[in-house]
């Protein structure tokens, strides 16, 4: 079970979480001047990478918040969690 | 004394205390501390079951987990019964009655055992071809009787009467395993004031300290393991014998189950059976050790074949001799100990038959016969070997043969760590690669073999910054690749795969061992290989002549060994199972004689019998209360989310399909909630209570999804908006009151409410008194008819049902809000939409603010696919035998769609059905079909509103 660092709360289990996909994925702000394909490419196109991904986590079961976190898809092991807005860690 | 191998002294075994026991019905006697395989062994018994496949004899092949052959049931009384037990580790208790498996009428003669004579039929394969053909004959003849041929033991089937506990630890420091380098290992870190644990699977700690006769720093060893015992219990390290670590979970996450009572001829009512630990360590040391890989000859499985080292450990531990004429098969040094050990307790070695090619220092000096460059070719013996064959010719008599071919590391914990394993060619096995900080191994696991090896790399793991040097004792490696040609020489016992199988599969054009495993079904028993992977890696890797690493090894999974259920399941069964939401009336529903279904956690009334009514005419008579009267519904599940702050309108602007900033305070207005792709995710009502503040409800499953979609747009992508979101869901309690004498039903329980229609019209909502305690009564109906909503606080929800049901109100359940509303072409959520629905599809195009620049899932709406006109919508089907949800609409023998509710009208005297059909509203008028698998039967699509589509009751 992962052990993530909430920015708020500290570590916890992973099953005080929720799952929240690719992360830095903004909403568009002028959607309607987007063509389908652009707006498309914003509903459903995700890096699947086979290493580190950014991705949005929820502590749904603690404190509620959105934060985002860089995960090693093969290892399995987090490197960071961070603030939503923050960029990502280098 | 009884037990005719029992040696007269030494060992860990208690002689003084006799210890009764019975296997297949035959009363034996062992000892205390012995396990049911020693005290089987004390008593010359070593066939204990018969082989997956064939039905061959076995016999005990180990002295540990890794024990392939000998599973039995044991039944602890009571309904007690486990199947599958290695009797090598199952703890001796005064009564114990275990039963060997798969065998029919007995062990030793079995009829099943004809599948040994047509072993050719069953090799490796053998389910893809010689079962192919006739095709149905797969499923009601070969596969019944494959599955009743073959197997283990028998699942028991009543419930389990034990209880289990979970329960999660932390700790600076887990260490698996508790023999010298494990040890080693806590001493160490006990010494740096970490909060230490220690488990290990065998009752008593030790490992490989249990049966040396060297010394350690200095001491004997058991004197050395005594103190090293007392020292951990003096630091306070907890020591957690009899407790296996069999799964490795990301974030040094160890799973671990403690056998807590299966060893007690009678214990404790109050105790767990077992207790499943969730450990998460900073640090993992494993110390897991090394089991003895066995060799690849035919007749290898006969019963008396078996490790060296398991012979030795059931001498020095348990005072068991194997047998009196013992053949050694030797492929590595250790094998000499294991001999010397034997003979000095008198045990004849008949032959030490070394494979190498030439004597080793250890066996010129070791006095015993030895053959050099020799192997076994054959053995014989019905149901124990009573002779060996040797490659150059030579017949050997003997009662037991012992097999060396080195050391297995038991990596498996480790590579569960996702941690990279790399192949030591001087060992010829697997290693732990390089780990990084929060997992170390230590001693013959990590592939050291010599005891002060072993305690200097525990030291050096449980130290405070040690990456323990490896030792390297190539001695104990193999020295050849297993080379057989013929007869049946196993590579795995438990699935009975053979060396032939594995070449079958590779001239069959299998390369990859993961392939090859599956095909062959090598390693995929519940022992999952550990005796017979490596050597079925090798024998491939040999047969495609690529070396072992270019081969790679399977994967390696989680659990190390079998775990119940119950310890999985822990308390989480029967009422524990899943917990039960109920409403504040649940009670007074119930006085009512409601029947209750599940929706979601929520248990629900879903229809009130009266004396002898079945649902159908229980729902029609509902259903005329609420026409023609009143009726009163708990419709506390609905979800319901407060939304306050001074951009709480803006936010919903943004979030519902509607334009909830136009909303007058006092009024509701239905809304729907799409995802970004434009689907509808939840339906509801919202209420503005004030500038800014709104009563939002969703359907009852939406709830939490709901709260957590607008969660996240409030957080992530419009954290400028000053507004907060409550669940208020269990806050309130909801008592609907529908029908055209609703108001009359209310009237003399609402204080300070004007409930005229012009005060108070459909839609709108108000805060006051009901039955004296503070509420928020809604105008609003999901039957069509004149209805209201009381909102009270849910402590006083019984005491103002009680009021307004004593007024004579009709209790309606479930099922007859759901045909009212399909009366009126209401949709629900989940039923009439299934996630590839849009607004326009079911009718509610009406609903999005078309001023609107911008709202979840509004540019999606413009997409091409959802403006096409053949998209499937929401009609009224009308025929005349009620219809089935989920039956498929054809139309021209194409199917084009499907009903989507179906219910007896009771106010239209027929039968109803709404359904999602292709570009359905153009086809209103026409016929369509429903096949059945008896019928098809006719529908007339019609519009979804059954009943009162002016909507003139709503208004009354």
């Amino acid at each position: 079970m992962l052990l993530i660092d909430c920015p708020w709360c500290g570590a916890r289990p992973e099953n005080e979480f929720r799952y929240g996909g690719e992360a830095h994925i903004a909403r568009p702000q002028d959607a309607a001047s987007l063509d389908d394909a652009a707006w498309t490419a914003f509903l459903y196109m995700r890096n699947n990478p086979k290493g580190r991904h950014a991705e949005r986590w929820r502590h749904i079961h603690g404190c509620g918040r959105f934060f985002n976190c860089l995960r090693d898809t093969v290892s399995d092991r987090i490197e960071a969690t961070y603030k939503p807005g923050e960029p990502a860690p280098q | 004394m009884t037990q005719p191998f029992r040696t007269s002294e030494g060992g860990r075994i208690d002689r003084q205390r006799p210890i009764a026991f019975e296997f297949d019905g035959r009363r034996l006697t062992g000892c205390h501390s012995d396990t049911l395989a020693s005290a089987l062994l004390a008593n010359g018994v070593h066939l204990v079951g018969r082989s997956f496949k064939y039905h061959r004899p076995r016999g005990i092949v180990s002295a540990g987990a890794e024990e392939p052959n000998a599973l039995v049931t044991i039944d602890r009384g009571n309904g007690r019964i486990t199947p599958n037990l290695r009797a090598t580790q199952a703890e001796l208790y005064d009564g114990m009655r275990a039963r060997s498996q798969n065998r029919f009428p007995s062990l030793s003669f079995d009829l099943g055992a004809v599948s040994n004579a047509i072993s050719p039929l069953l090799s490796a394969g053998f389910y893809y071809k010689t079962f192919m053909w006739p095709r149905s004959f797969w499923r009601h003849v070969y596969e019944p009787a494959i599955r009743a041929a073959a197997g283990l033991g028998r699942a028991p089937a009543a419930a389990d009467p034990d209880r289990y506990l979970q329960q999660y630890m932390h700790c600076d420091v887990l260490i698996i395993g508790a023999g010298p380098a494990g040890l080693a290992a806590a001493l160490a870190a006990a010494a740096r004031k970490a909060r230490v644990v220690v488990c290990d699977e065998q009752a008593e700690l030790g490992g490989s300290l249990l049966t040396e006769n060297s010394e350690v720093e200095g001491k004997p060893a058991s004197d050395w393991l005594v103190n090293a015992l007392h020292m951990l219990r003096d630091a306070d390290v907890m020591l957690l014998p009899r407790t296996t670590a069999f799964g490795w979970f990301p974030g040094n996450m160890i799973g671990a189950v403690q056998r807590v009572t299966d060893h007690l001829p009678d214990p404790h009512p109050r105790l767990p059976r077992e207790r499943l630990w969730h450990i998460r360590a900073r640090e993992v040391v494993v110390a897991a050790g090394a089991v003895e890989r066995p060799l690849v000859f035919s007749g290898n499985d006969r019963p008396g074949v078996m490790l060296a080292d398991a012979a030795r450990t059931y001498l020095l531990r348990y005072g068991v001799k194997v047998g009196s004429r013992v053949v050694v098969a030797a492929e590595s040094d250790s094998a000499y100990a294991a001999a010397v050990a034997l003979r000095q307790a008198g045990i004849a070695i008949v032959a030490m038959v070394d494979r190498r090619p030439a004597a080793s220092d250890v066996a010129r000096s070791s006095g015993l016969p030895v053959r050099i460059a020799a192997s076994i070719a054959d053995t014989s013996g019905s149901l124990r070997i009573n002779r060996a064959t040797l490659s150059n010719g030579e017949k050997i008599s003997c009662d037991a043969l012992l097999m060396c071919g080195g050391w297995i590391p038991t990596v498996h914990l480790f590579a569960q760590s996702r941690e990279k394993l790399r192949f030591d060619e001087a060992l010829q096995a697997f290693l732990p690669g390089v780990w990084t900080g929060h997992a170390r191994c230590a001693g013959a696991c990590n592939g050291a073999f010599d005891l002060t090896a072993c305690i200097e790399e525990g030291y050096a793991a449980g130290g405070a910054n040690g990456q323990p040097q490896r030792a390297r004792h190539p001695e104990c490696a193999p020295a050849l690749p297993p080379s057989v040609h013929k007869g049946m020489a196993f590579v795995d016992f438990q699935n009975d795969v053979t060396i032939k199988d594995l070449r079958t599969a590779t001239q069959e054009g299998f390369r990859s061992i993961e392939h090859v495993k599956r095909y062959t079904t090598t390693g995929m028993a519940t022992d999952q290989g550990k005796l017979a992977n490596l050597n079925a890696l090798a024998i491939v890797a040999d047969l495609l002549h690529q070396p072992i690493p270019r081969i790679g090894h399977t994967t390696f999974r989680m659990p190390y060994t079998p775990v119940t259920f119950g310890a999985l399941a822990g308390s989480a069964r029967g009422d524990l199972f899943e917990p039960v939401r109920r409403t504040p009336m649940h009670d007074q529903v119930a006085a009512l004689g409601a029947v209750f279904e599940n929706v979601g956690t929520w248990q629900r009334a879903r229809y009130f019998p009266q004396g002898s009514e079945d649902m159908h005419r229980a729902v029609a008579r509902e259903c005329r209360a609420v026409r023609n009267a009143v009726g009163m519904f708990d419709a506390t599940t609905l979800g319901k989310i407060e939304v306050t702050g001074p951009d709480a309108a803006e936010f919903l602007d943004r979030i519902y399909t509607g334009s909830l900033s136009r909303l007058a305070p006092g009024r509701c207005r239905y809304g729907l909630l799409l995802t970004e792709a434009g689907y509808v995710l939840d339906d509801g009502v919202i209420a503005r209570l004030g500038p800014d503040r709104f009563h939002v409800t969703t359907t009852t499953n939406g709830a939490a999804s709901v709260l957590h979609h607008m969660e996240d747009y409030r957080q992530t992508e419009f954290p400028e908006l000053r507004v907060w979101l409550t669940s208020v869901t269990e806050q309130w309690a909801v008592i609907a009151l529908q029908g055209p004498l609703a108001r009359q039903a209310i009237a003399s329980h609402v204080q300070d409410i004007d409930l005229a229609p012009d005060a108070l019209p459909h839609m709108s909502v108000r805060e006051g008194h009901i039955c004296g305690v503070p509420a928020r009564l809604f105008r609003v109906s999901f039957t069509g008819e004149l209805g209201y909503e009381i909102n009270v606080p849910a402590d006083h929800g019984p005491m103002v049902w009680q009021a307004i049901h004593a007024g004579n109100v009709t209790a309606y359940g479930t099922e007859t809000m759901h045909v009212l509303r399909a009366e009126k072409g209401y949709i629900v959520v989940g039923q009439e939409t299934d996630g590839t629905v849009i607004p326009s599809d079911v009718g509610l195009g009406w609903t999005i603010g078309r001023e609107k620049p911008d709202f979840v899932g509004k540019r999606s709406l413009a997409r091409p696919d959802m403006l096409r006109h053949d998209r499937k919508q929401l009609v009224g089907l009308l025929s005349a035998d009620l219809l089935e949800e989920g039956a498929q609409v054809i139309s021209d023998g194409a199917g084009i769609g499907h009903v989507t509710s179906a219910y007896w009208s009771e106010t239209l005297q027929s039968p109803i059905a709404l359904g999602l059909i292709a570009a359905g509203r153009s086809r209103i008028g026409e016929i369509l079909h429903v096949p059945m698998p008896d019928r098809t039967i006719a529908v007339r699509v019609t519009d979804p509103v059954f009943y009162d589509r002016q909507g003139a009751r709503l208004h009354g």
